[in-house]
C-alpha cells in the first residue's frame, strides 16, 4: 500500500519554477533516498509533503488521505482536520536538530505525545525511555541538548520525531551538519530503522549510504525527477548522462 | 554640615523613598505587560494597528520622558482651560474640574501614566527583539510535531524569549530607578526633590551626593537581582 503518493507536484517561489512535475510513490517499509545537486529542489520538495511549504500545483496523499490536489490550475488544500491527522502520520528530522534548547532530552521527547497526543506523563516518558535505549543516548535523558554532541542531537530529533508514532519519516539531509564519525552514529541508527521496516524518505549526500539502505533512489536535478529506480540500477549502471555525470565525483 | 545634619538629611530622603520606590514598582508591574501587549500589537498582520504602533513608539522614544511627564499631568487643567475657553460643558469637563492637581494621588497615577506609557514602548522593542530572534527552525520543528500555534508560542518561543531578554531588560531597570527622578519636574515628593530643597536649606551639596547613594544601592539591588535571574536561566545554551 502506498503510503505516500505525490504527482504532479509543482512549486514556484517567485519567478523562480523549482520543482516541476514530481510524482513519485512511497510504499509502506520502502527506503526511498532523494539524491541530487544543491538547488536541484530535493530539500523543497521535503518541505512541501511536510507542510512546510505551500505547493502551488499537483496533488499529494498520505495513507489514503488527500493532503492537496489541484482544481483549474489552482492548489486545494484538505480542511484544517484532515491537515492535522495528516501532519501526525509524518514525521521529520531537521538537517540542523532543532531541538527545543530550553528543555531536556526527556522533555524534548514527551511534549508533542502529552501535549498534543494527551497521553500521560507516565505513559510518554516509558516510550521515550524505550525510544533513547534504542537510540543508545539513555543516560542521557537528563541532559540539555546543549551538552550532547551534533550526533547526539540529531539522535535525540529522530526519537522525538519516532515518539509520535508516525507512518513516515522523513529526513532532511540528517548528516550534513556532521562531521563524518558522528555522520557514522546516524546512518547506524537509521540502517536499524529501516530493518524494522520503517517508511522513510531520505534527502542526502551519502551516496554509498544511499546506495546501501534505500530499495529506491531518486536522483533530482533543476527540479525534475532526472532518474530513479534500484540503487544497483541507478549507481551502478545509469544510461542518464546527467546522473553519470554527478555520480562520477562520488565515485572516483 | 555637621554628622548630625547628615544624619537628619538621610532621615528625611528614608522618609521620602517610599514614594520613589512605589513610582518605581508601579512603573515596572503595569509597563511589563503593556510592553507585550504593545509587541504584538506590533507584530499584528492587520497593518494599521501596526503602523500605529509603530508611530506610538517613535514618539515614546523620540522625545524625553520629561516632558512627557509634564505633558499628562497638564492634561488635565489643559483640557479644563480649553472647555472654559469654548464654553462647552458636559459630565466630562465636570468630572476633570473636581480634580485637584496639587493632590499626590493625580500627581502620582500622572507619573504611572507617563513612566508607563514610556516604558512600554521600550519593553516592547526588547521583547520584540527576543522573540524575532529565536530560530524558525524552532516553529517549524514544533510545528511538525503537531503543535497548536499557542502551544508553540507558550510552550517553545516564550521561554526562550524570556531568557534572551532578560540582560536588556536588566538594563532598562536600571535606568528606570534612576529616572524616577524625573518626577521632581511636577514637584512629586521623591528623594531627588527633597534632596534639592536641603540642598537650599543647607547650602550644601552634601544632600544631593546623598540622594545619589540612595539610587546607587537601589541599582546595586537590581544588579544583584537579576544576575541570580540570569544564573537561574544557564541551565541551557
Amino acid at each position: 500500500m502506498a503510503i505516500l503518493e505525490v504527482k504532479n507536484l509543482s512549486k514556484t517561489f517567485g519567478d523562480l519554477k523549482v520543482l516541476k512535475d514530481i510524482s513519485f510513490d512511497v510504499n509502506q517499509g520502502e527506503v526511498v533516498a532523494i539524491i541530487g545537486p544543491s538547488g536541484s529542489g530535493k530539500s523543497t520538495l521535503l518541505r512541501c509533503i511536510t507542510m512546510l511549504e505551500r505547493a502551488d500545483g499537483g496533488e499529494i496523499n498520505v495513507c489514503g488521505m488527500n493532503m492537496m490536489k489541484t482544481e483549474k490550475d489552482k492548489a486545494v488544500f484538505a480542511p484544517k482536520k484532515i491537515l492535522r491527522q495528516i501532519r501526525l502520520k509524518i514525521g521529520l528530522v531537521f538537517q540542523n536538530f532543532n531541538l527545543f534548547p530550553h528543555m531536556s532530552v526527556m522533555q524534548n521527547v514527551i511534549e508533542a505525545p502529552t501535549h498534543v497526543l494527551k497521553q500521560t506523563k507516565k505513559e510518554a516518558r516509558a516510550n521515550a525511555e524505550k525510544l533513547l535505549l534504542k537510540m543508545g543516548l539513555q543516560e542521557k535523558a537528563k541532559s540539555y541538548p546543549c551538552e550532547l554532541s551534533g550526533g547526539q542531537q540529531q539522535r535525540v530529533s529522530i526519537a522525538r520525531a519516532l515518539a509520535l508514532s508516525p507512518e513516515i519519516l522523513f529526513f532532511d539531509e540528517p548528516t550534513s551538519a556532521l562531521d563524518p564519525e558522528l555522520t557514522g552514529e546516524i546512518l547506524k541508527v537509521i540502517k536499524e530503522l529501516a530493518k524494522e521496516k520503517m517508511t522513510m524518505v531520505i534527502v542526502t549526500h551519502e551516496m554509498a549510504f544511499a546506495r546501501e539502505v534505500a530499495n529506491h533512489v531518486i536522483f533530482m536535478d533543476g527540479g525534475y525527477i532526472v532518474e530513479e529506480g534500484h540503487p544497483e540500477e541507478l549507481f551502478g549502471n545509469s544510461k542518464n548522462e546527467r546522473t553519470k555525470q554527478f555520480l562520477q565525483r562520488y565515485n572516483s | 554640615m555637621s554628622i548630625d545634619d547628615i544624619k537628619n538629611v538621610a532621615e528625611i530622603l528614608l522618609e521620602y523613598l517610599p514614594n520613589t520606590l512605589k513610582l518605581f514598582a508601579w512603573t515596572l508591574v503595569l509597563s511589563v505587560p503593556v510592553g507585550v501587549i504593545v509587541t504584538f500589537l506590533k507584530r499584528c498582520k492587520f497593518k494599521p494597528i501596526s503602523w500605529l504602533t509603530n508611530l506610538y513608539i517613535l514618539i515614546m522614544r523620540g522625545t524625553p520622558l520629561m516632558l512627557q511627564i509634564i505633558a499628562v499631568y497638564y492634561a488635565v487643567p489643559m483640557l479644563l482651560a480649553g472647555a472654559k475657553r469654548s464654553g462647552t460643558e458636559n459630565w466630562f469637563y465636570t468630572l476633570l474640574g473636581k480634580i485637584n492637581t496639587r493632590d499626590e494621588s493625580y500627581m502620582f497615577i500622572a507619573l504611572v501614566v507617563a513612566f508607563v506609557l514610556n516604558y512600554a514602548a521600550y519593553f516592547a522593542e526588547i521583547f520584540r527583539g527576543g522573540i524575532e530572534s529565536i530560530p524558525v527552525g524552532q516553529y517549524e520543528a514544533a510545528s511538525m510535531l503537531g503543535m497548536k500555534k499557542r502551544q508553540v508560542f507558550f510552550r517553545i518561543i516564550l521561554p526562550q524569549v524570556v531568557k534572551r531578554v532578560i540582560p536588556a531588560t536588566s538594563n532598562e531597570v536600571i535606568v528606570l530607578v534612576k529616572d524616577t527622578s524625573l518626577a521632581n519636574v511636577i514637584a512629586f515628593a521623591e528623594i531627588t526633590l527633597k534632596s534639592k530643597q536641603m540642598m537650599n536649606t543647607y547650602s550644601s551639596i552634601i544632600p544631593l551626593f546623598i540622594a545619589g547613594l540612595f539610587y546607587f544601592v537601589m541599582n546595586a539591588v537590581v544588579t544583584v537581582a537579576f544576575a541570580f535571574i540570569e544564573k537561574k536561566f544557564n541551565y541551557y545554551k
